[in-house]
């Protein structure tokens, strides 16, 4: 017997840790991730802080108007016209900007180059062919790609394994019920559906993680249900309801626990998935509203413009990368939690 | 038999077994004579499958060093392409579950003709007239039929049969036959046993018997070699082993017949049973074929009018083979099966304490011990939470460290006391890190802990080695004698019936074919099905 007691997920982790593609995957794509969530602190079209004539500002929070830094109109500043730059610059003024001075939708009006223009010293990853720069729309477009991907996969999580559940518990008349209803459901066209949507309703973000979970939760449903018929007729929960246990109880401490394996296996597909499908919905146009940052509206740029090989490049880049760090955890995990591998 | 100057068939040498360096079999060595039966036997994880699967090189990822000459030719460094001449030719195997060993795909008689064609070069015609012939020697009845029919139309015994004609059909000189008989109930055992040493005598093989039961070796080998935890720790003649057995380990083996030790006080009569049914009826769905089947269920009946009393302090030993309705029977004692007729426990009637809101406080007079120790247990939950959820619902008003207290008291009970300085890491543990009968050690205490006044014991000890199976034996007898508990005792094992039972009941179909008090039941069993038993444990 050994002398350290770890439970069952303990040693997976322990397992999924020695698999190091997977674990270097886990860690890196978590930097990315938090990195992309500190975005404005790294690509901004506002200084971080300004010091002008002898007081502290701080456009990353608040606007300004033009006048309060010697400008003309009472209009926004813009903090890459010259002029502003200039007085920022004087004897005894400051200012911090972001390593990328660019917003997601930050338009440079006073920029050198025809857009779309390749990578230059101003604009390291080059920008659209709007002069909107690249690099800040891949840094902002990977948050919400990876935001969403997060909310999708959670919602479809939860929804699957609350019908799964109930389904593969009951058994019976409920399970044959829900399965028929599962065939009905799964055999709308769930694209032209979508089509349909955009159309009636203004489109956004929130929009489409509903008409995407609505839809998303059946395949992980059909194999919670299956661990779940396996599951309750074992002998322990046999004898967890000749304890007098409730349903709820069961479920909840004996079902649940033990039903979860191929839930979080499939965790990182489906968050590539995910990703995946807000990107071809964005590369039709059928996905989030004009303005919000997005690969899939990159890549269709790129199409459009396939001399600027920078767009397509840069962007298909950010997408393999992200897949393939899901996929290598993806693997890793499997492997941790395969139950004929023991250590 | 003479063991003259003839070499043997199979010399085994210094055989050493590691998994991933971690060595399972120590360096054992045996000679095996053409047309002898050797048994190999030992305990689970003893390494004798282990040890008998890789003179074919048929384990996967193990390291095998030392020799297995087979004529003077070691199996252990043949190539690939000489060795799978061997496999399946000169030596074959029975293995012990024979819905896995024979592919569900193809017609038995097919995977039998493979063989023929493969390993003595038939034709097609000829190959199944041989197949019918084989089939018809291990004494199927209708080969020529059956060879058409696939594995699942076929019943346990006659697909164990068919894996045999599979296994002679290269006549091989020397048949490992793992564990042949433990998938299949007690009464075919026998006939399995007695096939196998039929043919043996016909085709003058020898026969390498891996085993944990001492009944077949003493009816089947001539020679027997015990293995424990990778070492070969005695060989010799059966008789000879059997009556002198010089390791200590071989005679803790040899004295593993459970012993009577229960309250043998008559019942006082006026003791009101614990249990009690009568007319006790189960049905369950089945699909019904055609039309009909869309609109209602088939009906099949699991349990027939069944009366049985179980009183206190005593054990009610429920016989069987599978499929004979004593599994349902005890689904329905412990009210997780409806059912019709009578079934009180402790004078009260499931359904009316279901009506009464009481279920609970029933279902705390009415626990479980189940057979197999690796699914009774939650895999995710600890020894302090498995022991002591009971307590959660029934005593909700201890604090934790009453709480714990009595968990501690319950492992106490059954023989699990955690070690005095590790006795809180202890209760932290995990299922996985238990042997087989502690396992069943802390479904034992998991029941006891609510202190019920039933205990249905579902084959609580055939999944365990003989050794452990002695010692939880004994553990339910103390419970018994000190607390009255009641057991009703469900097994196909009459040796664990004769050390435990007081009053015996045989199922066979859903109906009691038989029943007595337990010595004299078994002392002269009438029913042929409860004679077969008997004579097969004998």
């Amino acid at each position: 017997m050994t002398t350290t007691s770890l439970s069952p997920s303990r040693r997976a982790w322990q397992r999924f840790r020695r698999n190091r593609l997977g674990y270097g995957s886990l860690l890196l794509f978590c930097a990315l991730v938090m990195l992309s969530l500190m975005a404005e602190l790294i690509s901004n079209d506002r200084p971080l802080l300004v010091r002008y004539e002898g007081q502290l500002y701080v456009p990353l929070v608040q606007d300004y108007p033009e006048t309060v830094f010697g400008g003309d109109f009472d209009t926004p500043t813009d903090y890459l016209d010259p002029f502003i730059r200039a007085q920022l610059a004087k004897d005894g003024n400051w200012a911090v900007y972001a390593p990328n001075p660019y917003g997601p939708n930050t338009l440079n009006y006073f920029a050198k180059a025809p857009n779309p223009s390749a990578p230059t010293a101003d604009n390291w990853f080059g920008t659209d062919d709007r002069g909107r720069d690249l690099l800040a729309q891949l840094i902002y477009g990977f948050r919400v790609s990876v935001l969403f991907a997060l909310a999708l996969t959670a919602i479809g999580t939860v929804l699957g394994i609350v019908t799964g559940a109930i389904q593969g518990f009951f058994g019976g008349k409920t399970d044959l019920a829900f399965q028929r209803f599962i065939e009905i459901w799964g055999s709308m066209p769930e694209l032209y559906l979508l089509i349909i949507f955009s159309a009636v309703f203004a489109p956004s973000v929130g929009l489409l993680l509903v008409l995407l979970s609505l839809f998303g939760w059946m395949g992980l449903s059909d194999y919670v249900r299956a661990e779940f018929l396996r599951n309750r007729q074992l002998d322990y929960v046999r004898a967890a309801r000749a304890m007098g246990l409730s349903n709820g109880q069961i479920i909840w401490r004996h079902v649940l626990p033990n039903s979860l394996t191929p839930v979080v296996t499939f965790l990182p597909f489906r968050m590539s998935a995910a990703i995946l499908a807000l990107t071809s919905l964005d590369f039709l146009g059928l996905g989030v509203p004009p303005g919000t940052p997005s690969l899939g509206e990159l890549l269709s740029q790129g199409k459009n413009n396939i001399d600027a090989w920078w767009i397509s490049l840069s962007t298909f880049g950010v997408l393999v990368l992200t897949l393939l760090l899901l996929t290598f955890m993806g693997d890793a995990l499997r492997d941790a939690l395969d139950p004929r591998k023991q250590d | 038999m003479t063991e003259t100057a003839v070499s043997p068939l199979l010399q085994v040498r210094d055989l050493r077994v590691a998994f991933r360096g971690r060595p399972v079999v120590h360096g054992i060595g045996f000679d095996l004579h053409a047309g002898e039966k050797l048994a190999l036997v030992g305990e689970s994880g003893s390494g004798k499958t282990v040890s008998a699967l890789s003179l074919l090189r048929l384990v996967q990822g193990a390291t095998v060093q030392g020799q297995a000459l087979l004529d003077g030719r070691d199996l252990l460094t043949l190539n690939e392409r000489a060795l799978r001449g061997v496999r399946g030719g000169d030596i074959a195997v029975v293995f012990q579950e024979p819905m896995t060993a024979l592919n569900p795909l193809y017609a038995v008689g097919d995977q039998i003709a493979e063989v023929l064609q493969l390993k003595r070069g038939l034709t097609g015609a000829q190959a199944t007239a041989a197949t019918v012939e084989l089939l018809a020697s291990t004494g199927i009845p209708e080969p020529a039929r059956r060879a058409r029919a696939f594995p699942h139309q076929l019943s346990g015994g006659q697909r164990q049969r068919a894996v045999i004609a599979m296994a002679l059909a290269s006549q091989p000189r020397l048949l490992l036959a793992d564990e042949p008989t433990t998938a299949l109930d007690v009464s075919l055992r026998g006939q399995i046993l007695d096939l196998l040493s039929d043919l043996q005598r016909q085709h003058g093989m020898a026969v390498l018997l891996i085993t944990h039961d001492l009944n077949l070796v003493r009816r089947f080998a001539d020679r027997v070699a015990v293995m424990e935890k990778g070492h070969l720790v005695e060989q010799g003649a059966v008789a000879e082993v059997f009556a002198r057995p010089q390791h200590a380990y071989t005679r803790q083996l040899l004295d593993s017949r459970p012993v009577r030790n229960v309250c043998e006080d008559p019942v006082p009569a006026d003791a009101r049973p614990v249990l009690q049914a009568q007319g006790l009826t189960v049905h369950y769905p089945v699909p019904q074929p055609g039309l009909a089947g869309w609109f209602r269920a088939g009906r099949f009946t699991a349990v027939k009018g069944v009366d049985l009393a179980v009183p206190p302090g005593r054990t009610l030993g429920v016989v069987g083979e599978s499929g004979s309705g004593k599994s349902t029977l005890a689904l329905a004692t412990l009210g997780l099966q409806a059912c019709e007729g009578q079934l009180q426990v402790v004078g009260q009637d499931w359904q009316a304490a279901a009506r009464a809101g009481q279920l609970r406080a029933l279902r705390r007079q009415v626990q479980v011990v189940f057979q197999d120790p690796f699914s009774s247990l939650s895999p995710r939950m600890t020894v302090e939470q498995i022991v002591g959820e009971g307590l959660g619902i029934h005593e909700p008003g201890l604090d934790a460290g009453q709480r714990r207290e009595r968990v501690l008291a319950a492992l106490a009970d059954v023989g699990l006391a955690p070690t005095a300085d590790g006795g809180a890491d202890w209760l932290q543990r995990y299922p996985h890190e238990f042997s087989g009968g502690q396992r069943q050690r802390l479904a034992i205490a998991r029941a006891l802990v609510v202190q019920p006044s039933l205990l249905v014991l579902d084959e609580p000890t055939s999944a365990l080695d003989v050794t452990v199976q002695r010692q939880v034996l004994a553990l339910l007898q103390r419970l018994q004698r000190e607390r009255g508990l009641s057991y009703l005792l469900i097994t196909h094992d009459i040796d664990v019936i004769r050390a435990m039972a007081h009053e015996v009941v045989v199922m066979k179909d859903g109906q009691v074919v038989e029943r007595g008090e337990c010595r004299a039941l078994l002392r002269a069993p009438q029913h042929p099905y409860t004679q077969t038993l008997v004579q097969a444990a004998a």
